[in-house]
């Protein structure tokens, strides 16, 4: 009984300590497993260190709260606001009452979520652009194609999983390519021999039906490589859904993640549930939202699966912002040897929205030379368009044995 | 704390009291529960999220009624050699080649190469043996790791609290122990178990109550963090300023922390704003396969 009473009584003291649970608590609201006992242990943690320097805090929080790598960035988001919270809330207490719209601390501004989350935005302080994107949803487009235009990194939850379904009901018109092989076609411009002396012997040999044949066409092979690094975390779960509507969509996809090393996911998305499928993948992947070594990790690809993925005429999808500290040497070296052994190198660079974009990044400038086709990936709108891209006739290519 | 044998409690103001003098902060229905495992002789089988104190509990009651805890820790592939009992191979070899040597009777060594001296006890053998301290507290840790097999022979020995080692015979428990269970619940645990035990989901603390362990758990945190903040503020003052790197925002940011150490800031809106913005995190992390624990624990309270 008596230690209970003594620590009731000794509640004069300050409320950082409670504050710090409340922190916890609302990770906890949003799914971190952090029980009681983490609580108690980010308040040591918090003693440990000097609460007072801001990067003590944080760090001595995460180190107690984050137990994997993919929740750091939610405690990073929540610590943000929390702090902004407490700004708020002494500007609301002190004398200028109102100005509660203080600036945001430093760091990226949080993203639009992070915002709606905090406060939802009085509707006079909508920037232009966007009320205009809403007029335009009124007179002509319906909200799905409004998200189409939406990046995906402006999307709201809901957002997101409406964009999902769209993706999901994708589809790739790719054309077949005609292949070395023959099949029986009555409207066939070859002669069959083989099957006309073959159905002449039903008659013994009195009538010889001519039989026909026809190149036999088949959808050329898809090869995704997609860049999982850090630069590109907020694509690229948006990136496997697509791959995923893509592989269930026909045969012969093969897909690839990679950041510092490479994955090969290709089994890991074929099962038919989304959700699972994307779950496996990542769960595979290791250097999730890392760095980037585009190129040894090409170099990679293409000494251990481009045989093997890329035979019979692949399209090769390369998802990446092209952004690599790495030696650009090698990265010339393994992307001019991916382009000249698949169809077509088609790039898919999210970076590509910035209207003032320029290929200025030694790893842009390195790639650019060996790509046949360099298209913006940023919302639905543009993943259609790929689709467009894929399906074009073959003639534009360069020359190879298949077309 | 008390290093004599202590009955156990025979109320539940007695369960309550005894708890809070570990520093434990329970709810009614843990206290309910507990009172009733203890008057009914019945195990106890916690479930609950990680870290909301299951094992702590186990460790509060060994603690305040000066018994011993024996804590078997589950996992895959968890066999009686680990949980019961072992004979001490190495030993019994010995002793046979020093009984060659010293030319023993066969059956005296085959009496005594089984015997008590060669047996090493694992948790469950133990908690069912006297001891001057009383009946141990028995810890069955994450048994949700364990097998099935395993889950199946831990019935007999809770039903009976009896095990048979062949070579020695049986021992039944004379009193029986305090069993606690825990199970983080990543597979359902067996109802043939479940109906043997009495079942308590430990659930996330409310507010109110967090508060309550943090105060109990550590003691005088908040004048210690307190000094703490006044210790650094004192240093500010003393320091040179011009030589401090980024004053604006080491002001902002200290400033910050003294107004949080004054105010406690309305944790529903905390609550209700992160979880707003973490709704979007979730639903990535529901994407990528990586759920966090959704809270589907039953009875959650408001």
């Amino acid at each position: 009984m008596t230690v209970w009473q003594q620590t009731v009584e000794s509640e004069a003291g300050g409320t950082l300590a409670y504050n710090v649970m409340h922190f916890v608590r609302g990770l906890r609201g949003a799914g971190l497993p952090a029980g009681p006992g983490k609580t108690i242990e980010a308040v040591r943690a918090v003693e440990a260190v000097d609460p007072t320097r801001r990067s003590d805090l944080y760090w001595a929080l995460h180190a107690v709260l984050v137990e994997r790598r993919d929740q750091h960035d939610l405690f990073d988001q929540a610590f943000r606001l929390f702090w902004r919270e407490i700004r708020m809330e002494s500007a609301v207490q002190g004398p200028v009452m109102g100005t509660d719209r203080l600036p945001q601390p430093e760091a990226p501004p949080a993203s639009r979520r992070a915002s709606e989350a905090i406060a939802p935005r009085p509707p006079e302080e909508e920037s232009q652009e966007n009320v205009e994107i809403e007029l335009d949803a009124v007179l002509t487009f319906s909200p799905q194609e409004v998200l189409q235009e939406m990046d995906f990194e402006d999307m709201s939850a809901d957002e997101l999983a409406e964009a999902k379904r769209a993706i999901a009901a994708l589809r790739l018109p790719i054309k077949p390519v005609p292949t070395r092989r023959f099949r029986p076609d009555p409207l066939g411009r070859h002669i069959d021999m083989r099957a006309t002396l073959r159905a002449s012997l039903r008659s013994s040999g009195d009538m010889m039906p001519l039989k026909r044949r026809s190149r036999a066409e088949r959808l050329p092979a898809l090869v995704v490589l997609c860049d999982v690094s850090g630069s590109m975390s907020r694509y690229s779960r948006m990136f496997l859904h697509f791959v995923h509507a893509v592989t269930n969509d026909r045969d012969r996809v093969h897909s690839f993640l990679f950041g510092t090393r490479l994955t090969n996911i290709t089994r890991h998305l074929r099962h038919r549930d989304v959700d699972v499928a994307v779950g496996r993948s990542s769960r595979a992947v290791r250097d999730w939202s890392g760095g980037t070594r585009i190129g040894p990790c090409l170099k990679d690809f293409n000494h251990f699966w481009s045989r093997r993925v890329l035979a019979q005429g692949a399209l090769v999808l390369l998802i990446t912002d092209g952004l690599d500290r790495d030696d650009l040497g090698v990265l010339q070296a393994e992307v001019e040897r991916l382009h000249k052994s698949c169809r077509r190198l088609i790039w898919l660079n999210p970076l590509l929205r910035y209207e003032g974009f320029k290929p200025e990044a030694g790893g842009v400038r390195t790639i650019l030379p060996h790509i046949d086709e360099f298209r913006p990936v940023h919302n639905i709108a543009s993943l259609m368009d790929i689709a467009a891209v894929l399906s074009e006739p073959t003639s534009a290519e360069p020359s190879t044995a298949w077309s | 704390m008390a290093d004599q044998p202590r009955a156990l409690p025979g109320s539940e103001a007695e369960t309550r009291a005894l708890l809070e003098e570990g520093r434990y902060v329970a709810d009614d229905a843990l206290v309910k529960t507990l009172y009733l495992s203890f008057a009914l002789g019945r195990p106890l089988l916690l479930e609950g999220e990680a870290g909301c104190g299951k094992t702590q509990l186990a460790a509060t009651l060994a603690e305040t009624l000066g018994r011993r805890l024996l804590r078997l820790q589950c996992h895959e592939g968890l066999d009686s050699a680990a949980a019961v009992y072992e004979w001490n191979y190495a030993a019994q070899m010995l002793a046979i080649r020093l009984a060659e040597r010293g030319g023993a009777e066969r059956d005296a060594l085959a009496e005594d190469i089984f015997g008590e001296r060669f047996l090493v006890k694992r948790p469950l053998l133990t908690a069912l043996e006297p001891d001057p301290l009383g009946p141990p507290v028995l810890l069955i840790d994450e048994i949700d790791r364990a097998d099935a097999p395993f889950e199946a022979y831990l019935l007999e020995v809770l039903s009976e609290f009896q095990v048979s080692v062949p070579e020695v015979g049986t021992v039944t428990a004379a009193e029986r122990p305090l069993v606690v269970i825990t199970s983080n619940r990543t597979r359902e645990v067996h109802d043939a178990l479940k109906r043997r035990c009495l079942y308590h989901w430990v659930d996330y603390p409310d507010a109110a109550q967090e508060k309550a362990i943090l105060r109990a758990r550590l003691p005088g945190i908040e004048q210690r963090l307190s000094n703490n903040i006044a210790a650094f503020i004192e240093r500010m003052q003393k320091a040179d300023l011009s030589t401090v790197p980024a004053l604006g925002e080491v002001i902002a940011w200290s400033s910050a922390v003294v107004q949080l150490d004054q105010i406690e800031l309305d944790p529903e809106t905390i609550r209700a704003n992160l979880e707003r913005l973490l709704a979007y995190q979730r639903g990535l992390a529901e994407a990528s396969g990586r759920a966090p624990t959704a809270p589907t624990q039953p009875g959650q309270r408001p």
